[in-house]
């Protein structure tokens, strides 16, 4: 363990004292954290956690593994956030400290070289998260993939790899920034200038999904700048202890979008959405682009809480199809979406809205997948307990199709699916793919 | 390596002791999981214990309480720590029992209507149990989403219900808990009459963990009702409300509940709830009546003729399940959004008969005035139990004086005028020193004798309610502010 006075460093980061302060320790955020729900222990809780960092900040205790431990055991999923009445930014301090722990004690280490690298050049460059996309795509279709899982390979290495393994998401044929043109415009008169931001597992992963969104966008009359030099929104690094990096992407997104005339910019990655929003708080003390950011963040619409502004006109646009058993649907909330953009009543508008479909409420819809970013890649056991916990809660609805507005979840569930109910005939699926399936064409 | 403050009283043997008592895994004194036990919901407390552990089962929870009397350190029992009395912050040389993991509900029996459960279930888990089948567990502190029947029953929990429905102590009919010398004792039952001996149960309820760790607990439920009615009043003159909440109970009509909130409560609920609250409002009332049938609806139009006649601007009747849910909901996070106005909210519960709520109120307000304190004010106005909140911060010393010469006051005014200290949220740390002037000295001095003669060597969560002066051990004190809260 180094030395350095982490406490100034920590608080440096941190904008002021007050954001710690602010944690009256009411213990209201325990029932609704993930972890504290597994450990029923004090540390693994949000306010346990606060505490922890209070004390690091004023330099009454040092960092330690301890400390580390439960920074990563956190989700991330900022649940506490909504349950809190006090309003403490939690997924702030929780983030800020990452950083700490990382620049400091466990710089020097291996995996979390690795893991930075991984980010920085392969998830952050579109050229090579493309080049991996292209290899994996080989993988998967030369049949190396169904080899491999045959034989069970991996499972000589280990067994937590050989369950890793499917959690890699099926690559897309085509990438949308290939097929999505700079300039898309309705075929009527243009209702609304909007731009669009792909996101990158969008992109390489779900490419279809980036092809539905402009399709909807574009029925209710949306002109769609999607503008080639967009970068990652940074997100994934921001919540992994890499927040410098994080803003150079961040600060490039806003140069290249403000260039451009429009009024929203849609997201249809929860995770990007919500980091894309929270620029104007990021940049708020820089002196060149705090202005830009707010301009910028304000801009940001998740696609489903647009299209709540526009529900009528878009039921308009559905064929009203009313078939003697209408599908069950239900909603998983993703985090960055219901905790982190307090985005959840929009989206059940419009999926209630959508003609011969049949409604069931998840219980505990907001709880966690356990996807949250990398999370169930790096800590594979502890993410494997929420999801088998979100597959419980799905089971009992009934449903057939599962919709959530996050790429992340999506992989998530789609593997809860394999693993614990491959025997149901159930899918998950981004809202607006179904919306586009029912456009009247 | 953990941490400039390792200094620990505790000798390395107990405390390899203990980890051979609870098992390993049960067993935690890194200086993080030390620091995590230091406080619970009561602001400005906090005092980090030696070790942490999670027994497994009472024999664990025996061993550990006569090693304790062996060895002579101090056991502190806890539940989700979210009281606020500090009756669960840690004292010196002292150990924490956490018991969040005894959560398991053991028997619902429909046909006496008990419900039998672990110490550490949580309340609101109990209550949706019960009410799959019609049943109905009516205490609701703020907090139920999180806090523990067993701290409920330590602390005698009232909340939100308890003008129609009483508080905690209505619904214990029995209690199990491992004693300070480590027996085991087994008290109650389901019987509803019982005269057997001197009623132990029912001093067990609200003894805020000093007489024993509580391992059991049968509790009484009753049918669900059928018929509810939320109404939400608006008004521009504090007085005024309080006055429509003395005429309604002078109307021998009994609400399920009767909540007020002031103008700063409401701005702070409305910035986290975002539920449409009038943020000009001097002050709101939030009722609920229950029942069965057109009772309902003819108690609800009474209220609602008896708050217009006292100049509600606006009164709504929440319309769907949904909306009444949301409004109660918002209410209990009062106090913790209070926190949006200053990082550090000091919660008191004066509580007075029912007839003097408007005097209270009054004298609050005269409080925030005189001593130039921001003071947040809501609480259960239909049993007279107030939650006057000083907002300050505690890092500034002169603030937190201010607050605490207010609340001197407060307390004070609410005994002169027939009140009490504490409604619901118990003694503790934080109001032992006005115990005195409440109980009376005898009071208070039986209360000592009787925890003198259950933990002869004092062990079990000591110093809370009150202070019992060593024997003769250890330097005598030397100036009168030490003898003070003796």
């Amino acid at each position: 363990m180094k030395s350095v006075n982490h406490s100034t460093e920590l608080l440096k980061i941190l904008p002021h004292d007050d954001i710690l302060q602010q944690c009256m320790h009411c213990g209201l955020c325990l029932a609704t954290c993930p972890t504290y729900d597994l450990t029923k222990m004090e540390r693994s809780s949000p306010r346990g956690r606060i505490y922890m960092i209070k004390s690091v900040a004023r330099g009454e205790m040092e960092l330690s593994d301890n400390f580390a431990e439960e920074m990563n055991f956190c989700l991330d999923c900022q649940a506490c956030e909504t349950a809190c009445p006090a309003g403490v930014k939690y997924g702030r301090m929780v983030e800020t400290a990452r950083v700490v722990i990382e620049e400091s004690i466990y710089k020097g280490k291996f995996s979390v070289k690795l893991k930075r690298f991984l980010l920085r050049n392969v998830v952050a460059s579109r050229n090579s998260l493309k080049f991996v996309s292209n290899i994996l795509k080989l993988y998967q279709k030369s049949g190396l993939q169904v080899f491999v899982r045959k034989i069970r390979l991996l499972k000589l290495f280990s067994t937590k790899l050989y369950e890793i393994e499917k959690l890699t998401p099926v690559i897309s044929d085509k990438f949308s920034d290939k097929n999505i043109k700079e300039i898309e415009k309705p075929e009527g008169e243009i209702k609304f200038k909007t731009a669009f931001h792909f996101g990158c597992l969008m992109n390489t992963m779900f490419a279809d999904i980036n092809q539905d969104t402009i399709d909807v966008l574009k029925s209710i009359g949306c002109q769609i700048i999607t503008p080639k030099e967009q970068v990652c929104c940074g997100s994934l690094m921001g919540h992994n202890g890499d927040m410098e990096f994080a803003l150079k992407l961040a600060k490039k997104n806003i140069d290249v979008f403000l260039k451009h005339d429009y009024d929203f910019l849609i997201s249809n990655s929860a995770g990007c959405g919500a980091f894309m929003k929270d620029y104007a708080h990021l940049l708020e003390d820089d002196p060149v682009y705090s202005e830009k950011a707010k301009i910028f963040s304000s801009k940001v619409k998740d696609v489903m809480e647009f299209l709540s502004i526009e529900k009528l006109k878009l039921k308009l646009k559905l064929k009203l199809e009313l078939k003697p058993e209408p599908d069950q649907i239900t909603y998983h909330d993703a985090c960055h979406l219901a905790h982190a953009q307090k985005i959840t009543s929009q989206p059940r508008e419009v999926i209630k809205n959508i003609p011969g479909i049949k409604y069931t409420e998840l219980e505990e819809a907001s709880w966690c997948c356990g996807s949250a970013g990398i999370y169930n890649v790096v800590r594979y056991d502890d993410a494997i307990k929420q999801l088998e916990r979100k597959m419980n809660n799905i089971k009992k609805t009934g449903a057939k199709i599962v919709l959530t507005g996050n790429p992340g979840c999506m992989g998530q569930i789609k593997f809860g699916i394999e693993k614990f109910c491959s025997e149901e005939n159930l899918q998950v699926m981004h809202p607006v793919t179904l919306i586009k399936q029912l456009i009247n064409k | 390596m953990f941490g400039k403050t390792n200094f620990l009283n505790m000798n390395s043997l107990i405390k390899s002791k203990l980890k051979s008592l609870v098992g390993e895994t049960n067993y935690f004194d890194s200086y993080e999981d030390r620091l995590v036990y230091s406080y619970d919901g009561t602001p400005t407390l906090h005092q980090m214990p030696e070790a942490v552990l999670f027994p497994e089962d009472e024999e664990q929870i025996s061993q550990i309480l006569k090693l304790a009397n062996e060895e002579k350190f101090a056991v502190v029992p806890r539940g989700a720590g979210t009281g606020l009395s500090g009756g669960s912050v840690p004292v010196e040389n002292s150990v924490v029992v956490v018991m969040t993991k005894w959560d398991k509900i053991l028997e619902v029996d429909d046909k006496n209507l008990t419900v039998t459960v672990q110490p550490g279930v949580i309340t609101g888990i109990l209550q949706k149990e019960v009410e799959k089948i019609g049943l109905f567990y009516p205490p609701d502190p703020g907090s139920l989403n999180v806090c523990t029947i067993g701290g409920n029953v330590a602390n005698n929990a009232g909340g939100l219900r308890g003008l129609k429905y009483g508080v905690t102590k209505n619904y214990v009919l029995g209690v199990e808990m491992i004693l300070p010398n480590g027996d085991l004792l087994k008290t109650g039952g389901k019987n509803m009459k019982d005269v057997a001996g001197y009623n132990l149960r029912d001093f067990i309820v609200g003894s805020e963990g000093t007489l024993g760790i509580i391992t059991k607990i049968l509790l009484k439920i009753i049918p669900k009702p059928s018929e509810t009615i939320t109404i939400l009043a608006y008004f521009d003159k504090l007085t005024d409300s309080a006055q429509a909440v003395s005429d309604i109970i002078a109307a021998h009509i009994t609400p399920s509940m009767m909540e007020f909130l002031d103008n700063t409560t409401i701005n702070c609920v409305e910035d986290y709830a975002k539920i449409g609250l009038p943020r000009n409002s001097e002050a709101i009332l939030l009722l609920e009546v229950d029942g069965k049938g057109s009772a309902v609806t003819e108690d609800a139009e009474i209220i609602k003729n008896i708050l217009q006649k006292n100049r509600a601007s606006t009164i709504r009747t929440a319309n769907t399940e949904s909306e009444s849910l949301k409004l109660k909901t918002a209410r209990r996070t009062a106090f913790s959004a209070l926190a949006r106005k200053k990082p550090t909210t000091i919660l008191e519960d004066a509580t007075v008969p029912r007839s003097e709520l408007p005097v209270m109120i009054e004298k609050i307000t005269n409080a925030s005035k005189q001593y130039d304190v921001m003071i947040g004010n809501f609480g259960h106005a239909g049993d007279g139990n107030l939650h006057p909140t000083a907002l300050t911060d505690e890092r500034d010393k002169k603030e937190i004086d201010k607050a605490h010469r207010a609340f001197d006051y407060i307390f004070n005014e609410a005994i002169k005028l027939g009140g009490t200290i504490t409604g619901e949220h118990g003694t503790g740390l934080s109001k032992k020193h006005f115990l005195e002037k409440l109980a009376g000295i005898p009071g208070v001095e039986m209360m000592k004798k009787i925890k003198s003669v259950i933990d002869e060597n004092n062990i079990l969560n000591p110093g809370k309610i009150f202070t019992i002066s060593p024997k003769c051990e250890g330097s005598l004190p030397t100036r009168r502010e030490q003898i003070k809260d003796l």
